[in-house]
């Protein structure tokens, strides 16, 4: 009876592409929707990701990473006295106006790292050396700065600007990942970074560390706490709770949630109606089915695999083209887009969902029918 | 009620079925008794609103009745639940249905096939044995065909032998050449009579059509719910 489901569903070509182009678009909009939510949600953590280190250190009223709360400096030997804590190196981290030769301001963001290990610099340099920020005024950017400060010919090797009428000089060229303002990073010690910004009482921003091998970091972080009074945190922890601050202080989780349930709602009312129409213009058909001795439960069966059939194939063609989308739009980071495995499951229950949904619609239709109609 | 000595294959005793309740009541059987032997070819007629293929679906086991006794083949029909029922309608009915109801997307070979398929017999014996059940009403060059490449006769003689292919031991056909041509239903019943008639099976006919009442042997008048005579027919066509 599967093979009769089956002719019954391809046979019938324009209900089939119709109910398939409806199940593909909700499944590629939800896809799309969802990747690039995703892509943002991972942006706006991207402060956390470039850093690369396993446990952040601040003001335990800290609500994301981009949202320094200074420090007191003696912040990093309090924590590097935690037991269990392998080392502690201190992090500034502040917005600041870069001028450029050519009389342009651009915002930027500063990192000033620790000088004698730079823990927390970017794992790849595309330009120059990164050791180099070590030198008298030296700063590296990251690529991002190149694209916003003016392109390759305005900012390169060796491009001297001011930062607080300091002189800065770009020695390195750094590959991170984009951040959710896209405003561009520049890398120096720590020492200089506060010399570059306006006098302050705290300068410190984090204090970054590590836990010793063997020793649970979750018990380290609740130590760091319990010790010092301040805000210690895995990386992980931190991306989510800033993903939960931006979530809770921007409309992006409405608007995107809203798209995705429209595309969920759309799918549903497409194929649910269109499934509808199929089994409602077979009515006759499956009438004599049931009067040549196929059972309610054999028909739903076929139902059901016609549905799933139809929603599977809409499952893999509606990915195929959003991971195009996702290709074509995001390459070089222009567009966020993180297609994840979850993210798939999520809307292969969903779109299961919906075929059942629309399934049943049609289950109980032929449940009521009686063969009698036959010899209508 | 009549002198045969065949072992009846359809027995229904004082068979009620009305439809709508209170005013709009309408009793459509009124007490229905009926034999119908192995090996005959029983017509229905009547006029239209009478009742025929109401009583049709109640032999078939499709329509519930309100009171009353249907044994087919000695199973009473009553008295199994909906799903043994379906059963036993798969394995021992077949059905040629006015509008023939073949399935529009399946070539004339896997429609015949599928009262086998519904069986669980599996594809390949089920093709082989519909394209052999084509063959016999003269079809087996339309076996790839599908329905809507097939005239109205040809789609009919498709839908006879998917009512046959199960070997049913009761074939009931409802108005089976009301959608024909003269010539294409008198080929119709020709095929019914010659390929559908065997000493094990009885064919019940439902018909208005009066060039065909030749082909059986019994002629069953239904008025208004009751039948008002049951008569042998002669073979110049006439009760």
């Amino acid at each position: 009876m599967n093979y009769i489901a089956l002719k019954m569903l391809f046979g019938d070509r324009a209900k089939y592409l119709m109910l398939l182009c409806g199940l593909t678009f909700a499944v590629m909009l939800i896809v799309q929707q969802g990747s690039i939510f995703w892509g943002l949600m991972i942006w706006s953590q991207s402060s956390i990701s470039n850093i690369n280190v396993p446990i952040w250190v601040t003001d335990s009223g800290i609500a994301q990473v981009d949202e320094v709360k200074p420090i007191a400096g003696t912040a990093v030997d309090r924590v590097r006295s935690v037991p269990g804590v392998e080392w502690a190196v201190p992090l500034f981290k502040g917005l600041l106006r870069a001028r450029l030769s050519n009389g342009e301001y651009h915002q930027i963001t500063l990192a000033g790292l620790e000088s004698s290990s730079l823990i927390g610099r970017p794992a790849e340099v595309l330009e120059g050396r990164f050791e180099d920020i070590l030198q008298p005024d030296a700063v590296a950017l990251d690529q991002w700065a190149v694209e916003r400060m003016g392109g390759p010919d305005v900012i390169k090797i060796g491009t001297i600007f001011e930062l607080n009428d300091k002189l800065a000089r770009v020695v390195a060229i750094a590959k991170t990942q984009k951040s959710f303002t896209n405003i561009p990073v520049v890398y120096t010690t720590y020492e200089r970074a506060i010399r570059y910004v306006p006098r302050e009482r705290r300068t410190l921003s984090y204090v970054l560390a590590k836990p010793k091998d063997g020793v649970p970091i979750e018990e380290v972080t609740k130590r760091i706490h319990e010790q010092t009074g301040l805000g210690a945190f895995t990386a992980e922890e931190f991306g989510w709770k800033t993903i939960g601050w931006v979530l809770k202080n921007t409309g992006i989780g409405i608007n995107f949630g809203t798209t995705i349930l429209l595309g969920f709602i759309v799918g549903m009312a497409i194929s649910g109606q269109t499934f509808y129409l199929f089994t409602v213009e077979n009515l006759r058909q499956f009438g004599a089915l049931k009067a040549m001795g196929a059972s309610t439960f054999t028909l739903a069966r076929m139902i059901l695999l016609q549905a799933f059939t139809v929603g599977l194939t809409g499952y893999g063609v509606g990915i195929g083209l959003a991971t195009v989308f996702g290709y074509l739009t995001a390459r070089g980071g222009g567009l966020p887009f993180v297609e994840t495995w979850q993210l798939l499951l999520l809307v292969l229950v969903g779109l299961l969902a919906i075929c059942t949904f629309s399934a049943l619609i049609s289950i109980v239709k032929l449940a009521r029918l009686e063969p009698a109609i036959v010899f209508r | 009620m009549d002198d045969h000595t065949e072992p009846a294959a359809v027995r229904a005793r004082n068979i009620v079925k009305s439809f709508g309740t209170g005013d709009t009541k309408v009793t459509v059987l009124n007490g229905i008794n009926l034999d119908i032997y192995l090996g005959e070819m029983l017509l229905l007629v009547g006029e239209s609103g009478g009742g025929k293929t109401t009583l049709l679906s109640a032999i078939a086991g499709i329509l519930d009745i309100d009171d009353g006794d249907i044994d087919v083949l000695g199973v009473p029909l009553s008295e199994l639940p909906a799903g043994k029922r379906t059963t036993f309608r798969g394995q021992t009915m077949g059905f040629v249905y006015q509008q023939f109801n073949l399935l529009p997307t399946l070539t004339a070979a896997e429609n015949v096939a599928v009262p086998l398929l519904i069986q669980k017999i599996g594809r390949p014996e089920a093709l082989r044995r519909a394209r052999a059940m084509l063959e016999r009403v003269g079809l087996s060059d339309r076996a790839e065909f599908l329905p809507k490449n097939l005239s109205g006769g040809q789609q009919q003689r498709v839908a006879i032998a998917r009512a046959l292919v199960n070997e049913p031991r009761l074939l009931i056909c409802d108005e089976p050449t009301a959608a024909l041509d003269g010539p294409n239903g008198q080929k119709i019943m020709e095929i019914l009579r010659d390929v559908g008639r065997s000493p094990s099976r009885s064919v019940i006919v439902v018909t208005h059509d009066s060039r065909i009442f030749h082909f059986g042997d019994r002629m069953a008048h239904l008025t208004d719910g009751r039948i008002v005579s049951i008569e042998p027919i002669s073979r110049e066509g006439t009760a």
